[in-house]
């Protein structure tokens, strides 16, 4: 039996693992699928992380050795080149690596920490030809940042996610040239830092309201067929325009990976593709606890941190056996807004709570309403899907309460 | 003169105006920290910028690396020659000085190897 | 000198070869392409057919009945995943009862088994999801599943343990008849046989051409299909098809015999034997159809689609002929060729028994190993291979589960793969839902290693299809 199991050793798994040490849980272990702990931030070489958490620009390396560094410090067991296989309700988690084989472990309590991957081509069914020189963002960077080796020399992105933006950058850094990076939406899914300093320094195009309709080459992509669609995000024919290129980079959005939380009969929400949590972000099973982007994708690194410091913390509490004043509020959302994190309150304590937003809406009021009563409001003067927001929800609303309304109102 | 920019200083983005007056500058608003005025008035002037790549090692793997401070964003290209022609020798631990003087600052590893 | 020379190494270039390889002969097959199965065999609907389509008396009613009465024990021999989930014939009005009445008969007549017609309360039981719409169907409790190229990887394998010969990248420009058989030539190369089976697809016109025959040519037929991820394999567990019409068979859906389901084929004409482009039309009909057939259908689990050409040819049976002495078509095998493919192979041989003595041979092993029997083993089971080979504890395809020991042996078994199209062929690493996006780049390094090339060169899937263009620092600075 291990008191507290962690999926994961990326920033979640972590920040998680060092919260439950430093809330008295010594018998902890992280089970991580890579060679070395970071996870996906190993590959995220460019700077913009820890301004929150460590009031500093860091690369993600960088993050990653900060985190690696105080989990070292307590001596907290790392089993690495590890890959989870499954875990049941009853917390029993099989594993394999090459030294231990197959083997599996009783955990009292289970952090959820696997993080998120990225959409695939075969989703968008884009018309066409399957050649060589197509690739998820990621997975270029990883061919780029890590293995030392280049996609290729004439590239088109389709997607501004944040990914996308950023190996728009770091190709050009690297002597390729980026024609073009297309966004289906009439707004970019990335930072707005991020078109600045990754396409406008470079004068890479954002051809916002654009997608590509067709790929062509039949051994390596020779050019793309790229097109602007009406609002109904269909292509326009005669705006089609053929653009030659060796590489088409997908930055088309980031998924949950929640394979094994589907095995544990962890209560996944439709929405954000992670699970139901609470204010601890405990799942429907008890003792199964998730956090980070495995939970629900965020833009910043520093807010995984942080929620995985509760889930962190929860999980200890929840080893001792501690609890609090039981309530049981559901979160509900509008529509614009989409969701929220965490979707339900147990216990009577200030919470902070995460969401996001369905479009752009500008000059907005968040108001959480406890039936017809405004007991929240927060202005805002834009919000966009791709920025999350929060507010922090004192205990008191929680009392008596059933359920808890968030609506934006538009100005 | 009236200029729009996109602060990167953070996360935020802020959508800065600034008011040059002769080549400097003489108002900005639309930042809600001290840092978006400061970056404002260094973007008009002489925009600078932290460069992330990667340097080769001496058994083939790759190490990430950034400029310590910023550089001038015209010497990018630049400061990306000098990050392709070194190779590091073994072990790096973060923060070791991979390049001593780049644009008046250092070329620095973010990660360990070796 | 080759006894026989088959050229093609698709489902039924492999199963011959695999047929011969039982006998005291040498064979060689050879093939235009630098993997088995690239051709029609690469992308089509997977399934093995009860045998009610053909009209009776016709060489394909006749083998795709015996092919499918075979497969079940050949693909146990094989080492090969099938699976007998029958498939139905559905119709959803008067009009479409009648012609499946009439493929009931046709059925009974080629000599199908267990055929019936089913409806209400009874189709509801069978199949739970299908359309409300659904009327009745005709039911082949015969009917099954099984991956052609995972069948064509283990025939030819198998066939290669037995002494078979491969040459790939072995494009046939030219035929001599000589006294004693025939050579065939590519480039400077040459391959000199007694007998030439001609099993090459698309392009088995050509091949009739380069000895005088032109009395049939083959058209490429389009074929465009839709995976799902596998979290909707369950979602029909029969081979669902529509009721045949003037517009065509009309597009199935069907688990696979991995656990996916597949939507498809569309059926469109086309002069280029290479165009293997997916199109947005194609999309639409798949789409449009399937929903008709199936309720709740989650087209957002989509994780890939593609598209095949079918080997069409002019006479609408299979052409298994000999035009000339030591020489043999086996053309125009379109659907249902995979479900034939055994019968067409013994069928060949019965064939070629005119021509030559085959002999058993004593040492002849008809066992292969399956390819997928590391993850179907018990954890015990599973340590006692890692303790002996560390790389089988490593998993490198998290969506699918394959180990770097799976990969690596996948590399190494005959007949190898030298791309990560190969790889994902034998193995299915990179066949998951997230498409090769996190396992990729260590598979590139696997096969790099095991070749002993340079990373770069590792491609795709042959050809100019690289994956990188050189390394950073070097190639663009």
């Amino acid at each position: 039996m291990t008191e507290l199991v962690i999926i994961g050793g990326g920033p979640a798994g972590m920040s998680a693992a060092v919260a439950a040490y430093d809330s008295g849980i010594r018998d902890i272990l992280i089970l991580e699928r890579d060679a070395s702990l970071g996870g996906i931030l190993q590959q995220c070489i460019h700077n913009g992380f820890g301004l929150h958490k460590f009031g500093e620009e860091l690369t993600g390396p960088e993050y990653a050795w900060r985190y690696e560094v105080q989990v070292k410090k307590r001596n907290i067991p790392v089993k690495l080149n590890t890959m989870v296989l499954d875990i049941t309700e009853d917390k029993v988690i099989t594993a394999t690596n090459s030294e231990d084989g197959v083997f599996q472990i009783q955990a009292k309590a289970i952090i959820l920490a696997m993080g998120c991957r990225e959409r695939a081509k075969g989703a968008l069914n884009i018309a066409g030809s399957r050649p060589a020189g197509i690739y998820s963002a990621g997975t270029a960077q990883k061919f780029v940042n890590i293995k030392g080796y280049m996609p290729g020399k004439n590239v088109v992105i389709l997607g501004s996610g944040d990914i996308g933006l950023i190996m728009a950058r770091r190709m050009t850094l690297e002597g390729a040239k980026v024609h073009a990076v297309c966004e289906l939406m009439p707004y970019s899914g990335g930072l707005a830092r991020n078109i600045e300093q990754c396409l406008n320094d470079f004068d890479i195009p954002l051809k916002l309201s654009h997608t590509v309709v067709e790929i062509h080459g039949r051994e390596r992509v020779e050019g793309v067929t790229i097109a602007q669609v009406d609002e109904n995000r269909k292509p326009i024919p005669e705006t089609r325009e053929y653009i030659p290129c060796d590489t088409l980079l997908l930055s088309v959005g980031l998924i949950p990976e929640n394979e094994l939380s589907k095995s544990a009969g962890v209560a996944l929400s439709g929405i954000t593709s992670g699970a139901m949590v609470d204010q601890d972000r405990q799942t429907s099973v008890e003792g199964i606890f998730s956090c980070g982007n495995v939970l629900h994708v965020h833009d910043l690194v520093d807010f995984v941190s942080e929620e995985a410091e509760i889930a962190g913390k929860s999980a200890a509490a929840y080893i001792r056996g501690e609890g609090g004043e039981p309530v049981c509020v559901q979160l509900k959302t509008d529509g614009k807004i989409r969701y929220t994190v965490p979707q339900k309150i147990t216990r009577a304590k200030d919470v902070t709570v995460y969401f996001r937003v369905a479009d752009v809406y500008k000059n907005v009021k968040v108001c959480v309403m406890r039936e017809d009563e405004i007991v929240y409001t927060k202005k805002r003067p834009k919000v966009a899907p791709g920025e999350m927001e929060s507010i922090v929800l004192k205990k008191e609303l929680f009392d008596g309460a059933e359920e808890l309304n968030f609506v934006l109102e538009e100005a | 003169m009236e200029r729009e920019l996109t602060c990167i200083v953070c996360p935020l983005g802020c959508t800065l105006s600034v008011t040059l007056e002769n080549g400097t500058v003489t108002r900005v608003t639309g930042n809600t920290c001290p840092k978006g005025k400061r970056y404002a008035e260094t973007e008009c002037i002489n925009p600078m910028r932290t460069v992330t790549s990667t340097v080769r090692c001496t058994d083939g793997s790759m190490v990430a690396v950034k400029t310590q401070g910023t550089i001038p964003k015209e010497k990018m290209a630049e400061c990306m020659n000098l990050i392709n022609s070194v190779i590091a020798p073994l072990p790096i631990q973060v923060g070791d000085v991979i390049i001593g003087e780049v644009f008046g600052t250092k070329i620095v590893a973010t990660q360990n190897r070796g | 000198m080759y006894d026989v020379a088959i050229i093609g190494a698709g489902v039924v270039g492999a199963m011959i070869a695999r047929s011969l390889s039982r006998y005291d002969v040498t064979v060689c097959v050879v093939d235009k392409e630098h993997d088995v199965a690239m051709g029609a065999t690469k992308a089509n609907s997977a399934i093995v057919h009860a045998g009610f389509d053909a009209e009776c008396g016709t060489l394909k009613a006749l083998l795709n009945v015996r092919g499918a009465k075979m497969m079940g024990a050949l693909c146990e021999e094989l080492g090969v995943k099938y699976r007998n989930n029958g498939s139905m014939v559905i119709g959803f009005d008067e009009e479409d009862r009648k012609t499946l009445q009439i493929l009931l008969e046709r059925g009974i007549q080629n000599g199908v088994e267990d055929l019936g017609i089913v409806e209400g309360k009874e189709l509801k039981e069978l199949e739970p999801n299908l359309s409300d719409r659904v009327q009745c169907a005709l039911y082949a409790p015969t009917a099954g599943i099984v991956c052609p190229y995972e069948l064509t990887v283990a025939a030819m394998g198998n066939a290669m343990d037995n002494g078979a010969d491969l040459r790939l990248g072995f494009s046939v420009e030219k035929i001599e008849s000589t006294d004693e058989g025939y050579v065939l030539s590519c480039g400077d190369e040459r391959i000199v046989s007694r007998i030439v089976i001609n099993a090459a697809g698309l392009y088995a016109d050509k091949i009739a051409q380069m000895v005088g025959d032109d009395t049939f040519h083959i058209h490429p037929r389009r074929g465009e299909y839709i995976l799902l991820d596998k979290e909707c394999g369950n979602l029909v567990s029969h081979t669902i098809f529509r009721t045949p019409s003037k517009m065509g068979k009309g597009i199935l859906v069907t688990p696979t015999v991995d656990g996916n389901l597949l939507l498809g084929p569309t059926s469109v004409d086309m002069e280029d034997k290479e165009d293997k482009c997916t199109t947005a039309e194609g999309f639409s009909k798949i789409i449009a159809e399937a929903c008709e057939n199936v309720d709740g259908i989650p087209m957002g689990k989509t994780i890939t689609s593609f598209c095949g050409l079918r080997a069409t040819g002019s006479t609408g049976d299979f052409i298994i002929t000999a035009p000339r002495k030591g020489f043999i078509h086996v053309a125009g095998i379109e659907s249902p060729g995979l479900s034939a493919s055994p019968a067409i192979a013994e069928y060949v041989c019965d064939m070629l028994k005119k021509e030559m003595t085959l002999t058993e041979k004593s040492d002849f092993c008809a066992k292969r190993a399956p390819m997928h029997a590391f993850r179907e083993m018990s954890i015990q089971q599973k340590n006692e291979v890692i303790k002996k080979d560390p790389a089988y504890g490593k998993i490198i395809c998290r969506c699918e589960m394959v180990t770097e020991g799976e990969i690596l042996a996948a590399i190494r078994t005959n007949p190898k793969p030298h791309d990560l199209d190969g790889v994902k062929r034998r193995t299915r690493a990179q066949m998951g839902r997230c498409q090769g996006g996190f396992c990729s780049p260590y598979i590139v390094e696997l096969l790099a290693n095991e070749m002993n090339v340079p990373y770069e060169s590792v491609t795709k899937s042959g050809g100019t299809s690289i994956i990188n263009i050189g390394k950073t620092k070097e190639v663009l600075s």
